[in-house]
């Protein structure tokens, strides 16, 4: 059926409609909604399989939240997901839990996002835990090492603890951990903003190298325009819960048309 | 960021915590050999020898001997030394029949006289039971009462206040406001209600479990409290956020993220509550609703001290499970600060 296949290859792999996300602010003595902060208020996107879409915009601006909310960590006020064309907006837990393995999330804080109580090789386990029950314990094992060299560590960094680690390092095992349940998009949010210049190069060429072995989409969520310009396809530029400027990576730096947008260039650093 | 050392370790590298680990396990040895240490039954009477001092142990014909005393002011219970005449003490000779550990069954004793002489290295009580031994045998409940709580209180303060912490909502408001509620009344009083509505006379081990069941009720909302505070800060933790994403279920990031987390801080709020477990029993068996008679705790053995003759004839002796009493809540108290220390070093510079 022809026209199938080119009805898929026109959708998009992720798509937001008009995605509002509101929090209620509580106030007075017996806590009443008085008002609500519009962290995302009406965002509208699409993002196309093996394409990287960067997210950019000062903190407090609502991109976060929209990583959030693609992955269920967040409540969604009003406003559509789309995933493959499916709406994942309205599932339960149990029903989202196939998107949980076609989804993944890399964190900004590698000193946060790593338990450290745990192992390298039982936060990498986990993931091969939940998602392929029925791999044996070597075989796991197996996975994990193969998983760490992808990420450019070497296998006997599983018996440390993330405390070993430096930041870049941590970052490289978040990674793993997303990889380790093979998905198809990946939401980065802020991967390199807590990581010394020299390494967040490394670490941004390490995600570009993956995406182009795995085939991997990826939202990239940044705050410095100079990273996001380097990994996207598209950019979206972001302010106070809406989107105020929407073009390639090329057109936003060459041309920008938005004031915010000329503000966020001129804001970086040139060497 | 180092290596962390296991807890234990580092209390034995504090000078304090080392006394106190000391203390403590010198304590808990004594109870668990208690019946192989105690040259009597804890119901062993002895009618002729009520309130009887202290008996001084002396060195003669090539062996330690035990003072003969006799009865001079049966009024005042006044003993006098009969010069010169003493029992010899036999070491590990045959007693009273006991299980040690609870297992090997045994009859040697560390030392004791043969009757009719007594052996009361701490005097004897107003049946003439022998003070010592009591006391030995009492260490049994009133050490392991705090043990079998907070193992109690430990598991319901955690899966409470885990769930309230990390679920959040009804389930959080009611657990709290009934905690709260609980903490709202005197202590002491609902100790004596909740008592009071069960029957008075149980058997010991019953009076034991019931004793335990009321004070873990009574304590655990403390515990529960801290831990769905710690619970709510973990709660937003990346590494949480992403065993969400990953799809773990919620009982497992319970499980295998909060509880790890959480779990030094558990036992320091455990071991701070242990006293409370100690003070507890002593205060319900010291006002009769606790151990029953002829079995012995330290609050049991207090109780006798009410009487008015044992503070007029100045029967000092008759004080010293007060004494153990004491030195065991403060060692505990001291090592929940000890391990406060260890677990949280930035609340020692600020309250100090």
């Amino acid at each position: 059926m022809p026209d199938e296949t080119e009805s898929q290859s026109e959708t998009p792999l992720l798509e937001v409609k008009d995605l509002k996300v509101h929090f209620p602010v509580y106030g007075g003595v017996f806590r009443r909604v008085v008002d609500h902060v519009r962290a995302v208020d009406g965002v509208s996107f699409k993002v196309g399989k093996g394409t990287t879409v960067g997210l950019v915009g000062e903190s407090g601006s609502g991109k976060t939240t929209i990583g959030r909310a693609i992955v269920k960590l967040t409540h969604v006020t009003a406003g559509k997901i789309f995933y493959c064309g499916n709406e994942i907006t309205p599932l339960n837990r149990n029903r989202f839990f196939p998107y949980r393995k076609k989804i993944q999330m890399i964190f900004q804080d590698p000193f946060n996002s790593l338990n450290p109580r745990m192992r390298v090789e039982s936060i990498i386990g986990e993931a091969l835990d939940i998602h392929f029950p029925g791999m044996s314990r070597s075989e796991r094992r197996d996975r994990s090492a193969d998983l760490l060299r992808q990420v450019g560590l070497e296998p006997r960094h599983l018996e440390r603890y993330p405390h070993e680690f430096s930041g870049g390092q941590r970052q490289r095992i978040g990674i793993a951990r997303a990889l380790a349940v093979e998905p198809e998009f990946i939401v980065c949010d802020e991967p390199v903003s807590a990581l010394d210049v020299s390494v967040q190069a490394a670490i941004v060429n390490l995600l570009q190298d993956l995406q182009q072995q795995l085939g991997l989409t990826y939202l990239f969520i940044a705050h410095d325009l100079a990273v996001v310009e380097h990994i996207s396809d598209d950019v979206l530029v972001m302010t106070e819960g809406k989107i105020v400027e929407q073009a390639t990576a090329r057109e936003i730096y060459e041309s920008p048309r938005h004031d915010y947008t000329k503000k966020l260039l001129a804001a970086v650093p040139k060497f | 960021m180092t290596r962390r050392k296991g807890m234990f370790r580092q209390v034995l590298e504090r000078p304090l915590g080392v006394v106190v680990l000391s203390v403590l396990g010198l304590f808990y040895l004594i109870a668990l050999f208690a019946d192989f240490l105690s040259p009597y039954e804890t119901s062993d009477q002895d009618l002729q020898k009520t309130y009887h001092p202290p008996t001084a142990v002396f060195w003669d014909d090539g062996g330690l001997q035990v003072q003969r005393y006799e009865l001079a002011d049966p009024e005042v219970m006044g003993y006098a030394k009969i010069e010169g005449e003493g029992a010899p003490i036999q070491f590990f000779a045959r007693g009273f029949e006991y299980r040690l550990l609870g297992l090997i069954p045994m009859d040697r004793h560390l030392f004791q006289v043969e009757a009719p002489d007594r052996i009361f290295l701490l005097g004897s009580d107003e049946t003439g039971r022998d003070n010592f031994s009591r006391l030995l045998f009492g260490s049994r409940i009133s050490l392991s009462i705090g043990l079998v709580g907070i193992s109690i209180i430990m598991v319901f303060g955690f899966m409470i206040g885990g769930f309230a912490g990390y679920f959040g909502g009804f389930f959080d408001s009611v657990t709290m406001r009934f905690i709260e509620l609980v903490m709202a009344i005197p202590g002491l009083y609902l100790l004596l209600v909740l008592r009071s509505t069960f029957p008075e006379h149980l058997s010991p081990a019953q009076t034991f479990f019931l004793i335990v069941l009321i004070l873990s009720f009574l304590a655990w909302g403390g515990t529960a409290r801290i831990i769905r505070g710690m619970t709510l800060s973990l709660r937003n933790r990346q590494f949480v956020l992403a065993a969400e994403v990953l799809g773990q279920s919620s009982w497992k990031i319970i499980w295998k993220h909060i509880l790890p987390n959480v779990f030094s801080y558990l036992i320091v709020a455990a071991s701070l509550s242990i006293p409370g477990f100690i003070l507890g029993e002593a205060a319900l068996s010291f006002l009769g609703l606790g151990i029953q008679e002829p079995s012995a705790s330290w609050g049991l053995m207090l109780s006798q001290a009410q009487d008015m003759k044992v503070f007029m004839l100045n029967f000092w002796w008759l004080l010293i499970p007060a004494a153990a009493i004491f030195v065991t809540v403060i060692a505990f108290n001291v090592l929940g600060d000890v391990l406060r220390d260890i677990v949280d070093p930035k609340q020692k510079f600020l309250n100090r």
